[in-house]
């Protein structure tokens, strides 16, 4: 489809979704033409409609077991004005609601059985017409002016072929698919085919089997349809043999003599319909009902050719470009970001490069305020030391810095992410301080973010308060840093510096900030996920502990070895184990 | 895939097993049993005691109905009713020991048409019912263009048949009616012939009937007669298909019922059923009909629509008689797979050279395929070519090929080049030539 999509010139994928419910990825990559393309990946139809609302087309593909399942959950979701069905073989009982479901809900439902749709020139759906190069043969590629509905997906093939041989090609098509009881039947097709202005005259290919054709009958003779049709029922053998041979698809079998294929050819023939002597002159017919109607040649339209060997790209990147004339983060060149008078600051350029939006600038300024009051905290905590002791070794520059950021976890600058994760979670769920507190207990971890080594209310953190009052100053709102100072209030009430600290204060706010930037929660609960709010502590504190790696380099200071007395040594003889 | 009819005694067996559930408000025996000839009739005996104990009825249980006017119940043997142990099972095997002519049709009692020839060899064995003509009712359920319909009668057995149209009710059902609309709608026509005493129990039977029919998903389902005794019922006869495309669903609810192929029906050749057997086993599509081994002109047709033109090509510019097959392969077969089917055809239309002294002709044809690779399953073809390239030359055999699709240049070439090599006649079309001209081309040579 995608193929097709690019032949054409289509300029965005018809592709909007896909729905993997097995699937870990989020995304999954197609060529398009000789580059690739990311298609997002849904667990389920409800979040892949409510993610794509635009998207009106359902292509179900699950298997007979499951594809009923699947297009009733489409109908009961709704906002689908088509649903296409490939499975063969779904239990008539259960093919008779969905389609009569699909009727009530207004909805076309093409299958089941089907190998698909096509409208030239503007999409495909699913398998029909085959490889690229017999859809260009086919002209398949560009709008003709023949509306051609048949049941075999294979002939439907074939049937183009023809049409673009002795005629001009078509302008859409559909195979109603081979199963007894199918959504949308020739008449559904034609009537709409009957209103399409670009549709000149119609083709019907039928079989043996059914009374469908007879609709088409009455709605000629009605004067509903008044295009030409070309009509022929195949399966005429089958007059020849009892009810034993079954001939071709399900929907197959004449039920007395009504339903043979020379009968209804008949009949269409006496309705004024165009219908040949046998299938072998079918050609012939088309050519003569293609040129009785003196339709205008139609220009032949510019194509994309896809190139014949693709290699799939072994790395994305969605963030920056360096392919142009300049580089860009997220489609800014660096120039319009980088000095001064741009205005920018390195809070747009971390806008830009993490999350691939332009922030307000009251969210730019909070996240530089967040980088530079965690830029540093002296010399004893321990990715400072461990940063000193390697600088200390003779060590380089980026050497001594990693072995500080490989402390940043769970114990240090943790609880920025810890704060988030569990404020959002008892905000989330409607806990109040009381329960919350009870939930933590339970978790048996102390509440992150919660508690100060010498700080207290009454000797309140000058950082704490500083992005307090930005947050009250800059923010639309700030739930969550309300929810935690009623926390906090209880906290204090028992031990007075058990304060809201820097990093539940930070944490908190980053997830007041997304909420005001109309993230959902799910997006907020994945950026926690990621580890995001500690990369701001990594970029952060990077700059205070490559200061302390110069200032061991400035200082020259001998290779570090830590004094034997301030180790406890219990050494115990090894004992062997039989 | 489709419709398919099952035994009698399944049948029975089915509604019997949920019988609870759907006529709760009814009590039903079961007691039938399925045999195939008199001495497992016998044994069955010593675990249902009633065979012993109840005159017995007993007739074939092979698809086919008019089983009374066709002398094939057994119900009396001096006076209905007094049916033995003994006496049916020595009826069964008379009845099994030869061929029998069984018509389908009748004009009255007078048969009409050719009769089926064939063994007899499963008969369902019950109790003789005594029961009144008035106690006698009819009912069956089936799919008609979009709806499902009832169909009841005061009057049951072959009465019916005859009287169609005065006799029967019928009641048609949305397939999106619930379950109380068609209860109003089944109390709403119950035929005013049924006795007054029973209306209600008819309704109470009809409805659950009807429920039974849809929620096993049956086809197909009558009884006919039912006999309606106070809150005591009796299937007296029955005729059911399933739709066995739920049989995934149904796998526990029809438990292991059986498709019988139909009385008189050939039986399927081992070419045939060795292609069904390949057929279960891939995701791809192997069918192979035989109409008539001995005709000159062999079809080898990828997809279903295909196979069907040139079937119809076939039979329209050379006759029918001249046809001897009938099938497709399609869905992606492997080279292995489409050898395997090719190897199978060659073989059966290389056994007699044509009593008229003509060459074979052998159609390897298809439409413009959507995703089947050409070349691939050309691959397969050609090596059978290898296999049985001297029995192909030795009946003359004139192969014409078209086909398009992904690859099929590729396959076009490598099918002509090694049918040259190996000195077959044989000539090449692709998608400019259409699908079936190739039938006449080959009936001008």
């Amino acid at each position: 489809m995608l193929d097709y999509d690019y032949t054409i010139k289509r300029e965005t994928p018809s592709v909007a979704a896909i729905v993997a419910p097995t699937s870990g990825n989020k995304f999954e990559k197609f060529f398009w033409g000789g580059d690739e393309i990311m298609i997002p990946l849904y667990k389920t139809t409800a979040d892949a409609k409510a993610a794509q609302p635009q998207a009106d087309v359902l292509l179900n593909f699950a298997s007979f077991r499951t594809a009923y399942d699947v297009t009733m959950e489409a109908l009961a979701i709704g906002g689908f004005k088509t649903i296409m069905i490939t499975a063969e073989g779904i239990p008539e009982r259960l093919a008779r609601g969905m389609n009569q479901t699909a009727r009530d809900a207004g909805v076309t439902v093409i299958g089941p059985a089907t190998v698909g749709a096509i409208v030239p020139g503007a999409f495909k759906i699913a398998n029909i017409g085959g490889t690229i190069d017999n859809i260009i043969n086919s002209k398949l590629h560009r709008a003709g002016s023949c509306g051609l509905v048949t049941r075999s997906g294979g002939l439907f093939n074939e049937l183009s072929n023809i049409i673009a041989i002795n005629a001009d090609g078509i302008a859409e098509g559909v195979a109603i698919g081979g199963d007894r009881f199918v959504g949308s039947v020739f008449i559904d097709n034609l009537l709409r085919m009957e209103e399409n202005p670009d549709v000149k005259y119609m083709i019907l290919l039928g079989e043996v089997g059914g009374t469908e054709e007879y609709k088409v009958i009455e709605a000629v003779k009605s004067g509903k349809i008044k295009k030409p049709i070309i009509a022929w029922c195949i399966g005429t053998i089958a007059k020849y043999y009892d009810s034993g041979v079954q001939f071709g698809h399900a929907g197959a079998s004449a039920n007395g003599e009504m339903e043979t294929a020379e009968y209804k050819n008949n009949a269409m023939r006496e309705a004024g319909i165009h219908v040949p002597d046998t299938f072998n002159d079918l050609p012939a017919k088309i050519k003569e009902v293609f040129e009785s109607l003196n339709i205008a040649p139609i220009p032949e339209p510019e194509i994309n050719i896809v190139p014949k060997v693709r290699r799939p790209k072994q790395f994305i990147c969605t963030i920056s470009d360096d392919r142009g004339e300049e580089c860009t983060y997220a489609g800014f060149p660096i120039s319009s970001v980088a000095t001064p008078d741009t205005g920018k600051g390195i809070g747009d350029v971390i806008s830009l490069l993490w999350f691939k939006k332009q922030y307000p600038k009251w969210a730019t300024e909070f996240i530089e305020t967040v980088i530079k009051t965690v830029a540093d905290h002296g010399p004893a905590v321990s990715g400072a030391h461990n940063a000193k002791v390697t600088a200390r070794a003779g060590k380089s520059v980026v050497e001594s810095l990693v072995t500080g950021l490989l402390t940043i976890g769970p114990r240090f600058g943790g609880a920025i992410d810890g704060a988030a994760k569990y404020f959002k979670y008892a905000d989330d769920n409607d806990l109040d301080p009381k329960a919350f507190l009870s939930y933590m207990k339970g978790e048996g971890v102390p509440i992150p973010g919660i508690g100060h080594r010498i700080k207290s209310l009454k000797n309140p953190d000058l950082r704490v308060t500083g992005l307090m009052n930005f947050a009250a100053e800059h923010f639309p709102s700030t739930p969550l840093l309300d929810y935690a100072r009623t926390v906090e209030a209880l906290t204090t009430s028992k031990k007075e510096n058990l304060i809201l600290n820097v990093d539940g204060t930070i944490g908190i706010l980053m997830v007041d900030m997304w909420r005001a930037l109309g993230y959902s929660e799910e997006e907020i609960n994945e950026f926690i996920e990621s580890g995001t709010l500690n990369a701001f502590f990594i970029v952060g504190r990077s700059i205070g502990f490559i200061g302390h790696v110069l200032d061991e380099k400035r200082l020259a200071m001998p290779m570090y070895r830590h004094p034997m007395d301030d180790i406890l040594y219990d050494v115990q003889k090894a004992e062997p184990i039989a | 895939m489709a419709q398919k009819a099952i035994r009698e005694y399944d049948a029975k067996s089915i509604l019997a097993k949920h019988w609870d559930k759907y006529f709760p408000d009814f009590t039903y025996s079961y007691e039938t049993v399925l045999v195939q000839n008199g001495s497992e009739l016998k044994e069955a005996a010593k675990t249902h005691a009633w065979l012993n104990e109840k005159p017995l009825v007993a007739k074939p249980d092979m698809l086919f109905g008019k089983r009374g006017k066709n002398g094939l119940v057994l119900f009396r043997d001096a006076k209905p009713g007094d049916v033995s142990l003994e006496k049916a099972a020595s009826w069964i095997d008379e009845k099994s020991s030869t061929k029998q002519e069984v018509y389908f049709s009748f004009d009255g009692d007078t048969p009409t048409g050719e009769p089926s020839v064939d063994m007899l060899t499963h008969f369902i064995v019950e109790p003789f019912t005594p029961h009144d003509q008035s106690e006698e009712y009819y009912i069956s359920a089936t799919c008609v263009g979009d709806d499902d319909m009832l169909y009841m009668s005061a009057e049951g057995g072959m009465e019916v048949e005859e009287g169609w149209d005065e006799k029967v009710t019928e009641v048609a059902f949305k397939i999106t009616d619930t379950e109380d609309q068609i209860a109003a709608k089944i109390k709403a026509n119950i035929p005013a012939d049924v006795k007054e005493e029973d209306k209600e129990n008819f309704a109470k039977f009809a409805i659950g009937f009807f429920k039974a029919y849809r929620e096993l998903n049956f086809a197909y389902l009558e009884i006919n007669p039912f006999v309606l005794q106070g809150n005591k019922v009796e299937l007296l006869d029955m005729v059911a298909k399933l739709d066995d495309t739920a049989g995934f669903m149904m796998v526990d609810q029809w438990g292991d019922v059986e498709y019988p192929t139909s009385f008189g029906m050939e039986e399927k050749s081992p070419e045939v059923l060795a292609v069904e057997e390949a057929d279960a086993k891939t995701g791809a599509s192997l069918k192979l009909t035989l109409l008539k081994p001995e005709a000159r002109i062999w079809t080898m047709v990828a997809g279903g629509g295909a196979s069907v033109v040139y079937a119809d090509t076939i039979a329209d510019m050379a006759g029918i008689d001249d046809l001897a097959n009938y099938g497709e392969y399609s869905g992606g077969p492997t080279t292995g797979e489409t050898k395997f089917y090719a190897e199978t055809l060659f073989d059966l239309m290389t056994r007699e050279p044509d009593p008229q002294g003509r060459g074979k002709v052998l159609i390897i044809g298809g439409a413009i395929a959507n995703f089947t690779d050409v070349a691939k399953t050309f691959t397969g073809i050609i090596q059978a070519f290898e296999n049985y390239k001297d029995k192909l030359k030795a009946v003359d055999t004139k192969i014409y090929v078209r086909r398009g699709g992904p690859n099929y240049e590729k396959g076009l070439k490598d099918i002509k080049e090694a049918a040259d090599r190996m000195g077959l006649y044989i000539e090449v079309y692709g998608p400019e030539t259409h699908v079936t001209d190739i039938v006449r081309m080959a009936l001008e040579k």
